[in-house]
């Protein structure tokens, strides 16, 4: 979704420090409470489906269509149960499991892939820089759930696909934010002595060049994340993405569509929840860009005065 | 300024042979096009005979000139399931999608120039904090799932829209509501941040200086300059609008053509689903056009500079 903050190329944050950055972040009491939420999901994505996993998928006969809130069953009910009494927390953990764990391979394989030709792009005067420019624009030119349906179509869905063309939607930004950037270091005068040295394209796109795209990309992989996650739920909503018995919590969303009179709640918790990390992705986001940016950091530091 | 837009209209052009050559690759290249063309209880003689009408046991670029040339003549065979041509099964749900863009896109750029300039006019103040907030909330909420809580409260609850359907001005509500939500959200967030530059640029502290009312320099001094990023970003997000559209006419059941490609996806009726792809594209395509030509007329430096 956030194409447009994106394309915007957040300067790098180069933070004072862990100490400021963490003075920073207490500043902004909403930037705090979404990274707390983000630690705690990550955590029970990870340890969750550990403790109360196998949860996920036992059917209980006596809790089905169980409503939300009742404290006659285990806790793991609290939230409610599915038609087919499983309990929608240890579903949503799964879930969470799944649809993180898809997001952050793809985020991590268009970070990549798109940081790689990118470079390439930004630091050859060769033809096939443009042509992977060129690439990037069509890429970029059509909406990305209409290629991601086309492709999953074509190719079939499966885990493997899913990740690949949320990958592929997404490479042009990760490509096109660090050709600008290598353009611009190329003319850097390091890179001239190291010209001089005698090092060889490779080793001074490799040790020279690369890393100081590093801090770039990261933010964006970053900001990028909540976007990802928007669209694998979405692909998985209509039943392209990720297929049964697997499930993430676009796919939960699509199940209960069908019980919206009789259990709302086995579609609203996951919705809910994709809301809630995509929400506070952004607000970090939207946070760090003001943390970095020295024309802006004054709003975070002049709450610091003491009251009027 | 015409050399500007051949250039641009140029670009997209290969853009769009570029899709419709991703589109070939895929189709011939991942094994059997006779499965994807062909219900999947076809036999395999079935399959065969198919691969020999239609000439897929040929050499491959006998097989992409055909294909050009079909394009070209815009064939795009029949579709299975309605045995219509396919293109005309899209053309017929074209105009249902672009009413529901074409409303959605102008609400939400004239809501979010009304609230993006008043929350730049005081930056940190309440009201921008609250309009923040609201519009990153409208930025990151999954559509479907919005559309089926509006369902569930609208529709179910209080049983004051349909659920789906099209029909009078009730059945549009929801539609668009769902619809107007992400382009809503960011563009507030891009009139803010243009608005706050342009705020603190010397001609406006000038205005402020001469005691100009403060209505006049946001709305006229501001919104003048700031209005051409706003536009470029409403355009962009005019074209990813196919996105919601396909979720929000698949939930709400609207005949439009985001449906058609889901439908005609599950039905594996594949003339169709490629007849969609080229009449979005080709909507695309020419929406690009109009947002430079827009840029172009509202920007002298671009005006002069092209002429």
């Amino acid at each position: 979704m956030s194409e447009i903050i994106i394309t915007a190329a957040p300067p790098a944050p180069r933070f004072a420090g862990l100490r400021t950055t963490w003075r920073y972040l207490v500043r902004d009491k909403f930037a705090l409470v979404a990274v707390g939420f983000l630690v705690l999901l990550v955590l029970a994505a990870i340890f969750g489906p550990m403790l109360i996993g196998e949860l996920a998928t036992r059917p209980g006969l006596r809790q089905r269509n169980l409503a939300p809130f009742s404290f006659a069953h285990d806790w793991t009910y609290f939230l409610g149960a599915d038609t087919l009494g499983r309990s929608i927390i240890a579903r949503l953990l799964v879930g969470a499991q799944n649809t993180l764990g898809i997001a952050f391979a793809a985020v991590v394989v268009a970070t990549l892939v798109g940081g790689t030709l990118g470079l390439i792009a930004g630091y050859t005067q060769r033809l096939y820089g443009a042509a992977i420019l060129r690439l990037a624009d069509i890429i970029m030119s059509f909406p990305s759930l209409l290629l991601a349906l086309i492709v999953l179509y074509l190719l079939g869905p499966s885990v493997t696909n899913l990740v690949f063309v949320l990958a592929f939607t997404r490479i042009p930004i990760y490509l096109r934010t660090t050709r600008a950037e290598v353009m611009e270091l190329r003319q850097r005068m390091f890179v001239q002595a190291a010209k001089s040295m005698g090092a060889g394209h490779l080793r001074i796109v490799l040790r020279h060049i690369a890393p100081l795209t590093i801090p770039t990309l990261v933010t964006i992989a970053a900001i990028d994340f909540a976007a990802v996650i928007l669209a694998e739920s979405a692909l998985s909503f209509l039943g392209l993405g990720i297929q049964p018995p697997e499930f993430t919590w676009g796919a939960m969303v699509a199940t209960g569509r069908g019980y919206l009179q009789s259990a709302w709640w086995i579609s609203f918790w996951p919705g809910l929840l994709i809301m809630l990390t995509t929400l506070s992705l952004n607000i970090v986001a939207s946070w760090a860009r003001t943390a970095a940016d020295p024309q802006q950091r004054w709003r975070l530091q002049k709450l610091q005065r003491s009251p009027r | 300024m015409l050399g500007f837009i051949v250039r641009r209209a140029m670009q997209s052009a290969v853009a769009i042979i570029g899709l419709l050559v991703l589109v070939f690759v895929l189709t011939r290249l991942t094994g059997d096009p006779a499965a994807l063309f062909l219900p999947l209880d076809s036999s395999l003689e079935a399959r065969q005979e198919f691969n020999r009408l239609n000439g897929f046991d040929r050499p491959i670029y006998l097989q992409f000139l055909t294909y050009l040339g079909d394009l070209a003549r815009f064939e795009f065979g029949m579709s299975l399931r309605q045995n219509r041509p396919a293109m005309e099964v899209a053309l017929q749900a074209f105009p249902h999608t672009l009413q529901l863009a074409v409303i959605a896109i102008s609400l939400a750029t004239f809501f979010a120039v009304v609230v993006g300039s008043i929350a730049a006019a005081r930056p940190g103040g309440l009201f921008d904090r609250v309009a923040s907030l609201v519009s990153l909330a409208g930025a990151s909420a999954p559509d479907f799932w919005v559309a089926i809580v509006g369902v569930m409260i609208f529709a179910v609850g209080l049983d004051l829209l349909p659920t789906s359907g099209t029909g009078g001005p009730l059945y549009w509500i929801m539609p668009i509501g769902v619809l107007v939500l992400r382009p809503f959200g960011l563009l507030v967030q891009v009139v803010r941040g243009t608005m706050i530059g342009v705020l603190s640029t010397p001609y406006v502290k000038t205005a402020r200086a001469k005691g100009v009312s403060p209505t006049v320099i946001i709305f006229k001094h501001g919104l003048r300059n700031a209005v051409l990023p706003v536009i470029t970003v409403a355009g962009d997000l005019a074209a990813s609008l196919v996105n919601g559209a396909v979720v929000v006419e698949t939930i709400f059941g609207w005949p439009g053509i985001g449906k058609l490609m889901i439908d005609a996806i599950i039905q594996r009726d594949f003339a169709v689903v490629q007849s969609t792809i080229l009449v979005t594209a080709c909507a695309i395509f020419i929406l690009n056009i109009a947002i430079d030509l827009a840029y172009a007329l509202l920007d002298p430096r671009i005006r002069r500079q092209t002429t």
